[in-house]
């Protein structure tokens, strides 16, 4: 054999233990990785005619969309800011999360038939959608520079925060990994109660509407932003129009409230993703 | 003798009847709320041990079969060995790279080419991407798809299909192969080039495969060793030709009819409930004579189908050799899908065609694509035995496996 094989042991038997990663399996399965990213990606506009061009286009409806129903028919706050900038500002952190969870939060059931079927570490699922959504998430980014750009150039009302926006790429970063532990954390829960999937788009719906997208923190009242404020989302979302717009409201506690939660939340999903791969082709 | 590149060691494996059931938070909550109300808890269905204490060691570079009747443990064995799964109790040893091929074209994407397939799957199954491209070519070259690399898979046809993925899983370079019955499907021509290649992997390239099959021709002409796993347990373990000739042995302590045992595991789209041989008078027999016809009288229940289904039934000699295989290919597009419904089948087989002897019966189900079985749902073999004796058969008993015999004549 040509190949440097190392007479590398492994023991299978019961395991126990509450964590138990293993990286290095995780990195010999990296070409997985690259190449269910880019399944993700060639396979969804298969048979399309606008291809990807459906990633530049979603966006934009959707601000479109929230621009016509909240900015021009229920008038609400856009904290001064031009309600379509405002809009499509609010969903850039928004969906990249929404995308993420909405693909891999039920990533067991989704994928039963390989995973009865052959073996590789499970993490790699949600880690390639987590890598995957960034492609659609970096071309929503420059839509809304098309917009935004232009319109900054003349703006006197309002203007970019430099320091915030250099910080941004660690919100994305911060997005990520909490996108990842809630879809570990659904995916782990669902793959034994199957009630979760049907709850999902829902939860994601709900979701969004208590997260400040299409709303500034500043319009709330004391009660709903300290609870707002247990969101980990909040600062994210509310951090990328104070980085473009120098507007909104983030503040050390919000983001060390947001930082607790969502390592918590990655954690529990950690947890409870393990313990459904080791009994989920048992219980299928 | 060197160490064993797979040692298993006391291997049990455990799957809670009652549990299975428990997929919803309704039941949980029931459960939790008639314990806490001091109610003994919803009598449990039971546990079932797939496996118990299993213990065997494979050298590097043997090729070892795992055979035994279905529900013996086989695939469950297999899926711990692939990591699918965890054992309950006691561990194995694995001292080499594990590729497994437990279902042809596993993570095969629909939409994707078959050249962007071959490195998903590869991906899958645990190949470098590097390894892969150095393959590329002898696996396009080995599935004959050459003209179709650019084409979605969707579009194959299934033949094409499973060639495709048997040639990914059989070019890897893993240092153990595990592989589960994949040959039972794709034409004849093609089951003997995959076999051809598992002799390959093994003698010239000195890997080792693991190959479980109820092909016993297969696996006393391929295998060195072979593991007969019996409810769950090891039963014998030694060179192939002997373990098969045993297990034929004993198999042929069968009768001429069969019922499925009320605990069995049911895991098909499609299984089977009842079979019997019947003489020619309809009466369920186990010795039929030479001079008269039988038939195989089959009834299996329907369950969640999909697409239209085969039955076949196969006649095996004493050393496991298939005679005759029987499909019902015709009647399988008339008789359509539709779950829930039980199925009575009769395959009736004309006087005189096997010479007197032991015999045994298969059968199974498949799913069709076409006219090919692409997916096997349930397959027993062998399942019943029965004996041709020799009343009506004049000739001496002795060489060749048919009982037609041929009208001589002398012009002159």
């Amino acid at each position: 054999m040509n190949q440097t094989a190392p007479t590398h042991e492994r023991v299978l038997r019961p395991r126990r233990g509450i964590i138990a990663l293993d990286l290095a399996r995780l990195w010999h399965y990296r070409d997985l990785l690259w190449v269910l990213v880019r399944r993700d990606f060639v396979a969804r506009f298969q048979q399309t005619v606008l291809g990807p061009l459906w990633f530049v286009l979603m966006p934009l409806m959707q601000a479109l969309a929230f621009t016509l129903i909240f900015g021009k028919g229920l008038r609400t706050s856009t904290d001064g800011l031009p309600p379509f900038l405002f809009y499509q500002c609010g969903m850039l952190g928004w969906s990249y999360f929404a995308n993420v969870l909405g693909t891999s939060g039920n990533s067991f059931q989704a994928n039963s038939a390989v995973f009865t079927k052959v073996y590789f570490p499970r993490l790699i699922v949600p880690l390639s959608v987590v890598i995957g959504s960034l492609a659609p998430f970096v071309l929503q980014v420059l839509v809304f520079l098309a917009f935004y750009v232009p319109a900054a150039l003349g703006a006197t009302a309002w203007h970019a925060n430099y320091l915030a926006l250099a910080l941004l790429p660690l919100a994305v970063a911060q997005a990520a990994v909490f996108a990842l532990g809630v879809s570990l954390l659904t995916s782990g829960l669902s793959a034994k109660y199957r009630d979760l999937q049907h709850g999902l788009p829902f939860l994601l719906q709900l979701w969004m509407f208590a997260t400040p997208v299409i709303y500034p923190l500043s319009n709330l009242g004391p009660t709903a932003r300290a609870v707002a404020a247990l969101n980990p989302l909040t600062p994210i979302a509310e951090g990328f129009r104070v980085a473009f717009f120098g507007v909104g409201t983030v503040n050390a506690r919000l983001c060390a409230v947001s930082l607790a939660g969502t390592l918590l939340v990655f954690v529990a999903g950690l947890i409870a993703f393990q313990r459904a791969e080791r009994t989920f082709a048992d219980t299928v | 003798m060197s160490t064993p590149i797979i040692e298993v060691r006391h291997v049990a494996k455990r799957y809670q009847l009652g549990g299975i059931g428990l997929t919803s938070l309704r039941s949980e909550f029931e459960r939790w709320w008639g314990a806490a109300r001091g109610r003994a808890p919803v009598a449990d269905a039971g546990e079932f041990w797939a496996l118990r204490d299993v213990s065997f060691d494979v050298q590097r570079g043997e090729v070892v079969g795992i055979i035994g009747r279905n529900g013996a443990g086989k695939s469950t064995l297999l899926k711990i060995l692939s990591e699918i799964t965890e054992p309950t109790s006691g561990e194995i040893r694995l001292r080499g790279q594990v590729a497994s091929l437990l279902e042809v074209g596993t993570g095969f994407h629909p939409e994707l080419s078959g050249r962007e397939n071959i490195y998903l799957n590869g991906a899958t199954l645990g190949m470098r991407r590097a390894e892969i491209t150095r393959k590329f070519d002898e696996i396009v070259a080995f599935a004959e798809v050459e003209k179709f690399l650019d084409t979605p898979v969707k579009r194959y046809s299934s033949g094409m299909y499973v060639r495709l993925a048997f040639a990914v899983a059989a070019h890897l370079e893993p240092e153990i192969l595990i592989i589960d019955e994949v040959l039972a499907v794709g034409d004849h021509a093609f089951q003997q080039k995959c076999l051809g290649k598992m002799q390959d992997v093994a003698r010239t390239e000195g890997r080792t495969v693991l190959f479980v099959s109820h092909n016993m021709a297969a696996v006393s002409r391929l295998c060195h060793r072979a593991v007969h796993l019996a409810g769950g347990g090891v039963a014998a373990v030694g060179p192939a030709a002997e373990v098969v000739s045993a297990y034929l042995a004993k198999a042929t302590e069968a009768r001429g009819a069969w019922t499925r045992p009320a605990d069995a595991i049911r895991r098909g789209k499609v299984t089977f409930s009842a079979a019997r041989v019947r003489d020619a008078a309809g009466v369920a027999i186990g010795v039929v004579p030479h001079s008269d016809g039988f038939a195989v009288e089959l009834e299996c229940q329907e369950h969640a189908t999909t697409a239209p289904w085969l039955l076949r039934v196969s006649i095996y000699d004493a050393h496991g050799h298939e005679l005759l295989a029987a499909e019902d290919t015709a009647a399988a597009a008339a008789r359509g899908v539709q779950p829930g419904r039980t199925v009575r089948a009769r395959c009736v087989f004309p006087p005189g065609l096997l010479k007197p002897g032991t015999y045994t019966v298969g059968v199974s189900a498949c799913e069709l694509a076409g006219d090919r079985p692409v997916a096997l749902y349930e397959e027993h073999e062998p399942l019943l035995a029965f004996e041709i004796s020799p009343q009506g058969y004049e000739a001496r008993v002795g060489r060749g496996v048919m009982g037609v015999q041929p009208e001589w004549t002398f012009p002159a």
